[in-house]
């Protein structure tokens, strides 16, 4: 009789298990998602490859959004080292930049809720400990008397320690200095996330929730292109938009003009000149991460 | 011929026992069984379903894999005096331990498989097919020590065993050398391991440089304790033949690595607190609670009290010598290292995370039963390696020729 019972349990395991497998192999069970689940790493993808890649998603993204979303793989420009500053003083704790770039980079908007920027609210007197730094001050009114503000996003390493550790090789710094993740090559591990001082990397940990209404079909292949689950993903300093001589989204929105950016490698740009002329730092610089992203006090 | 008998009596050795055994077996396969309920939601869903977020964004999963590499690591301290020393009442159960070993790494390779959020990519991982990022990244360090320790931790024990089924000597020459491989080799995945979280300066907590002796050092408690524990089941249930004597050497063995853990947790507990700097703050989070948040509190003092008691259980001749004593200090060594190592390491190095956030992390039914059900797993492939085992090593299951006309076999038949 126990034999028998046990014999069950074993078929009940095996089917179970046969399950488990086929949810995970269904992916494969259509063309694109054979193709998909074969899709080599960017770099070792020929110009025709790349461009089987782009065709295959731009017809994911048509199926899903129903819209036309157009998606560029333009590489990094010659002379171009891309850098960052934020001028403390003038930063009200508005976080307009938070909600343009939410919009602008395509990030799920609820369950989970993604956001590349994280602006803290610190009080005055204290700039290093963040220890008591408030993430979710919600007054009715910014600025508040008695404390300052410090958006943070990724500060772009010239030595970032999340790339040191992927094992995989899914994310890596372009030649002009931008950190990208090839989401199609991210296996979820999130070893990124406990590696990066700065909070820098977010994680979709479900299914990204954004609404077609809202999709931005200017998009990058390694930056603000429509993410999947279970994938990591951070800031580019909007890579679609500063390879094509915009500025990012979150430069352009700010109402008091915090935010600067420029390319290093130009002396006459104004990001060279407020390193020149202002007292700035870095975040965390006694980590050697090298940030390319510099705060400052105009005032 | 004789290939076709070994098969066909292991299929009656793994598929026929004692009421004992089937109510084991199908324990075990009904916790799998939740467990491969609860992961099929776990990948419909994402990983939204278990407790982790951006703030602690590894869990109990990632705290066994550490734990489980630790286990399997202390194979070495049942391998080290019967090769070396050849002490011999624990020669007689190194197989066994590197058994142990092997169901521990699978284990512990299970556990971070569930953890990525991408299965399907999984071979990205694989050298020369996906891109390994060797020698840069630890967790490539970590893929490559831990499934060569696999397969070297199960060549060694199917190699003797086989040998031993026709008769044979095993050969010297093939298995010292590969023995004394997998002593550095053990030290080697845990020191891998610790590694893998002592790299990053991002979180002070782990960022200490006495992180790799502590794991190796409780390691060196939990593995043994855990195979005090499991021989003793076995020379019970399975007539396994194991002296007093060799459980007594290994907890003594116990009583010195407990002795140096404990060590090495004041020498951080002292640097950190009469420090007083801003890296102080997951301790204080683990012992003391930050900031109104104190859930792992009451966990890690238990786990503290559990080890210290373990460790005088250990160290007395008496109590270490007394079957009884002996069992409750294991387990409580069992239990204490994996708080410590498993969600009192983990958790801590996220809170406060980078920018001063706290996030309280608790497992939930999700994580906890796909935890449960790795480990139900690890211990159903333990089970089988020992039905068949343990016959061979006893000298019941040998080679046809060796068959005297008059033997019965020795295993468990089906009761009417």
């Amino acid at each position: 009789m126990e034999n028998r019972h046990s014999r069950r349990d074993f078929i009940k395991l095996m089917s179970m298990g046969a399950l488990a497998g086929l949810s995970l192999g269904s992916l494969s069970c259509t063309k694109a998602g054979r193709e998909e689940f074969l899709q080599k790493h960017f770099h070792e993808m020929t110009e025709t490859e790349k461009k089987q890649v782009i065709r295959r998603l731009e017809e994911k993204y048509l199926k899903k959004y129903g819209k036309q979303v157009q998606i560029s793989t333009q590489p990094a420009e010659a002379g171009t080292l891309w850098g960052y500053g934020l001028d403390l003083s003038r930063c009200i704790g508005c976080r307009r930049c938070v909600y343009a770039c939410v919009k602008e980079n395509n990030q799920s908007r609820i369950h989970p809720q993604l956001q590349w920027i994280r602006v803290i609210r610190l009080k005055k007197g204290s700039l290093i400990n963040l220890e008591n730094a408030e993430h979710y001050y919600n007054p009715e009114t910014v600025p508040e008397p008695g404390f300052m503000y410090m958006p943070v996003q990724c500060q772009q390493c010239e030595n970032p320690p999340c790339v040191r550790v992927c094992p995989v090789n899914a994310t890596w710094k372009d030649p002009d200095g931008i950190v990208v993740v090839d989401y199609n090559w991210c296996i979820g591990c999130r070893y990124c996330m406990a590696a990066c001082p700065y909070k820098g990397r977010v994680f979709n940990w479900a299914e990204p929730n954004l609404p077609a209404g809202e999709l931005n079909t200017e998009v990058h292949y390694l930056g603000n292109r429509p993410r999947m689950k279970n994938v990591v993903e951070k800031c580019t300093f909007c890579i679609q938009r500063v390879r094509q001589g915009r500025y990012p989204a979150c430069v352009e929105v700010c109402p008091t003009g915090t935010r600067k950016f420029g390319n290093l490698l130009d002396p006459n740009s104004e990001i060279r000149y407020l390193i020149e002329n202002k007292r700035v730092f870095r975040l965390k610089e006694d980590f050697n991460t090298d940030p390319k992203f510099y705060y400052f006090f105009s005032a | 011929m004789e290939a076709w008998r070994f098969f066909k009596k292991t299929v009656n050795m793994v598929f026929i026992g004692t009421k004992a055994y089937y109510l084991w077996c199908a324990f075990l396969l009904t916790v799998i069984g939740v467990a491969v309920i609860f992961y099929v939601q776990q990948l419909n869903a994402g990983l939204i379903v278990t407790q982790m977020r951006d703030q602690v964004s590894w869990g109990l999963y990632i705290g066994n894999f550490t734990y489980l590499v630790g286990v399997a690591a202390a194979a070495v301290l049942l391998v080290i005096p019967a090769y070396i020393y050849h002490f011999d009442p624990i020669k007689e159960i190194v197989v066994l331990g590197e058994l142990l070993a092997a169901s521990a790494i699978i284990m512990a390779l299970m556990f971070v498989f569930v953890d990525l959020g991408r299965p399907d990519r999984f071979w990205h991982l694989i050298p020369f097919i996906g891109s390994l990022s060797f020698p840069k990244s630890l967790l490539a360090w970590d893929v490559i020590v831990l499934n060569g320790y696999l397969v070297l931790n199960t060549i060694v024990p199917i190699y003797i065993l086989v040998k031993i089924y026709f008769g044979a000597e095993p050969n010297k020459k093939f298995v010292i050398p590969l023995v004394l491989l997998s002593i550095p080799w053990a030290v080697g995945i845990h020191t891998v391991t610790a590694f893998l979280y002592n790299g990053l300066a991002a979180r002070p907590f782990w960022n200490a440089s006495i992180l790799a002796p502590r794991f190796l050092a409780s390691a060196f408690c939990s593995g043994p304790a855990m195979a005090i524990i499991i021989f003793q089941i076995l020379r019970k249930t399975a007539g396994m033949k194991i002296k007093n004597e060799a459980l007594f050497k290994i907890s003594e063995l116990i009583a010195y690595s407990m002795f140096i853990n404990l060590f090495l947790l004041g020498a951080e507990l002292f640097k950190e607190y009469y420090t007083g700097t801003i890296h102080l703050a997951p301790l204080e989070y683990l012992y003391q609670g930050l900031h109104g948040h104190h859930s792992l509190v009451p966990w890690i003092w238990s786990a503290l009290f559990m080890n210290v008691t373990a460790f005088v259980i250990f160290l007395i001749p008496k109590t270490r010598e007394n079957l009884l004593t002996l069992n409750i200090g294991s387990l409580f060594i069992i239990v204490g290292v994996w708080i410590e190592k498993g969600l009192g390491l983990i958790v801590p190095g996220f809170i406060p995370d980078p920018l001063g956030e706290i996030y309280e992390y608790m497992p939930n039914i999700t994580e906890i039963s796909i935890s449960l059900g790795i480990w139900a797993f690890g211990l159903l492939i333990f089970t089988l390696f020992m039905r068949i085992a343990i016959p061979i090593q006893r000298g019941d299951f040998i080679h046809s020729r060796f068959m005297k006309p008059t033997s019965r076999p020795q295993y468990e038949r089906i009761e009417p």
